[in-house]
């Protein structure tokens, strides 16, 4: 491939909001294809790997992390007006992520316990998603992301052709690769078949139950795809895997709780608790 | 010998499936396992194509596989009556798969006809076993501490010939036979496709289909684990230069969202939607397509829907005219 000039390579930025930093490392961690990609794009806004760190306008932002304080609700529109693309990156973008349990609780008295002096942490009380403040054009489950899929869609981009991912359930996947399934093998509440495929299903492939990581496998947002099953699978866990009611809120109400289709089935068995 | 699971017993159940070490010498005691034959030979993911760029265009290069031989030992009936369904899709259709073909040619398969049925088994309804009857190189059945030994190919008889073994006396033969039968009698599930396909056309607007869909996850693990479903998509993995693609083909099944999708608009949108088809293509349509059913009655859709949906016990209730939700968890009594 040609190495086209600094003027002509898209601009990209990785910026981070409320988040472990994770999905940044991931790709980090594409090694080899760190470099090609360093080749098709400017990696103009990149702190974590980088402090020359430039000014937008850029062509694809990918955002990281969820909104937890005013400044970063402010911090994400000035982002959008920058960004022609912006992708969220990884479940806190997406849904949250853990530090959305918060948005069941009192962040109030979290501050009391935790802090000596709790006036000077200025949070939200609540932990909200990427979409919920900007318009996000593409999403990149996972916690973390896969790096096959963030290649695909760079590329994908690049190209000019409408990014996709597929909507699957993990079980697909566990299925392809060989995995004997945890749940019906082992008894363990494995969230694999309401949950979308994209990790290639590592969880179930180590003998572990999958939690839910790349979201609901349909009908998380608007568009096609309903949602997934979760009340059978919830009645399942609790009929026949004997899990009782906070244990199966709890199995719904992790990393993307705060997810629609998982939000409302750990809201019915917090009901139930 | 000692990567044979001796003195294992496998017990299913719907949603259910367990291992027990009985301490025995009984080399066949588990009946099968998560997946028949189907990923030797329809492997979950086959390359098909690397596509390169050249001057003016592309050139695309088959990725045949070059498999080595492969020999099965255990296969059961139902995976074989599995295996000549899915010959008769790759093989025997217009369009020769060449990439199941390749596979299917090394594959050398030892069946063991059964004398113990699952919970989960109704192949004797379904007339696919649980005797071995064509399909294998060799067949196997247990009689107390012998072991029968029946050739079913040329292959199978070269590599009998090279053995010193003595001919079975008729004793033997016919204890065999009667272990085989009992076996097929001690089935609790059976399938009732006596008035398949029309039946089940006929129970389009039933409203089990609603009560199932509550069940139903649309997981795809039943079409997973089933030896005949065959539907697969195809993938295109770019690499970063823009220069290259590989094709690929992969698992695919009736129940996931993008399946039932097409030129702007999902067919299949609900749970109930998908379910229907795969159970009317799988007992029914199936029918008309191949002139076979698509059912060889392993069971594996019941033991492995993680929820024990039971297809036996779904057909027997839409066959049922007019039930409103039946009850559910039991295993269906024939009819």
């Amino acid at each position: 491939m040609s190495n086209p000039d600094e003027r002509q390579r898209p601009k990209l930025a990785v910026v981070k909001f409320a988040s472990c930093d994770g999905c940044q490392l991931s790709i980090l961690n594409l090694e080899e294809d760190l470099l090609a990609l360093g080749r098709m794009l400017d990696i103009a806004y990149f702190p974590e790997a980088s402090s020359d760190m430039r000014p937008g306008p850029y062509d694809i932002a990918l955002v990281e992390g969820s909104i937890t304080t005013a400044e970063d609700a402010h911090r994400i529109l000035a982002l959008r007006q920058q960004a022609k693309v912006l992708i969220t990156i990884g479940a806190c973008a997406m849904a949250g992520g853990i530090q959305s349990l918060r948005n069941w609780a009192d962040v109030e008295s979290f501050k009391r316990t935790v802090y000596p002096s709790p006036e000077y942490i200025q949070s939200l009380s609540t932990s909200t998603p990427i979409s919920e403040h900007v318009h996000v054009d593409f999403e990149l489950w996972g916690c973390p992301i896969d790096k096959s899929q963030l290649l695909r869609v760079i590329t994908d981009l690049m190209v000019g052709v409408q990014p996709r991912l597929p909507a699957d359930s993990v079980c697909l996947e566990c299925k392809r690769r060989g995995n004997v399934c945890v749940l019906v093998a082992k008894g363990l509440p494995c969230l694999g078949p309401v949950t979308k495929t994209g990790c290639g299903a590592i969880c179930p492939g180590m003998g572990r139950d999958c939690y839910g990581c790349f979201g609901p496998s349909e009908g998380a947002r608007k568009g096609p795809g309903l949602p997934p099953n979760t009340t059978s699978l919830a009645r399942h866990f609790h009929g026949e895997l004997q899990l009782i009611p906070i244990e199966v809120m709890r199995r719904f109400r992790g990393i993307n709780g705060s997810v629609s289709p998982f939000r409302a089935e750990s809201d019915i068995w917090e009901q139930k608790t | 010998m000692s990567d044979l699971p001796i003195g294992w017993r496998d017990h299913q159940e719907p949603g259910r499936y367990r291992l027990e070490q009985t301490g025995s010498q009984d080399i066949f005691g588990v009946v099968h396992g998560p997946q028949s034959l189907k990923p030797f030979v329809f492997a979950p993911r086959e390359p098909l194509l690397q596509i390169e760029r050249t001057k003016g265009g592309f050139a695309a290069h088959p990725a045949l596989p070059h498999p080595e031989q492969i020999a099965v030992i255990g296969a059961r009936a139902c995976d074989l009556a599995g295996l000549a369904i899915q010959d008769r899709i790759f093989l025997n259709d217009a369009y020769r798969d060449p990439y199941y073909a390749a596979r299917r040619d090394e594959l050398f398969v030892i069946a063991v006809n059964c004398t113990r049925a699952l919970s989960t088994c109704f192949c004797a309804s379904m007339e696919t076993g649980p005797r071995a009857k064509t399909g294998f190189d060799l067949a196997l059945t247990k009689v107390d501490d012998m072991l029968l030994i029946e050739a079913g190919s040329e292959a199978g008889s070269g590599l009998l010939s090279e053995l010193s073994l003595s001919p079975a006396h008729e004793n033997l033969i016919d204890e065999a036979a009667r272990c085989i039968e009992a076996c097929a009698r001690s089935q609790v599930r059976q399938l009732d496709h006596a008035r398949l396909p029309q039946a089940l056309y006929d129970a389009h607007d039933h409203p089990r289909w609603d009560e199932v869909a509550g069940r139903c996850l649309a997981c795809a693990n039943c079409t997973m684990v089933c030896p005949t479903c065959f539907c697969h998509t195809v993938e295109e993995t770019p690499d970063l230069s823009n220069q290259q693609t590989a094709h690929a083909r992969l698992w695919d099944s009736c129940f996931t969202q993008e399946h039932g999708y097409i030129h702007g608009k999902n067919i299949r949108p609900t749970i109930k939607d998908r379910y229907r088809m795969w159970l009317t293509h799988k007992l029914a349509s199936w029918i008309d397509q191949f002139g076979m059913s698509g059912c060889v009655g392993c069971g594996r859709c019941i033991t492995w829907c993680p929820v024990g949906i039971d297809l036996t016990e779904e057909l027997s209730a839409l066959l049922t005219s007019d039930s409103r939700s039946s009850v559910v968890g039991s295993p269906v009594e024939g009819t």
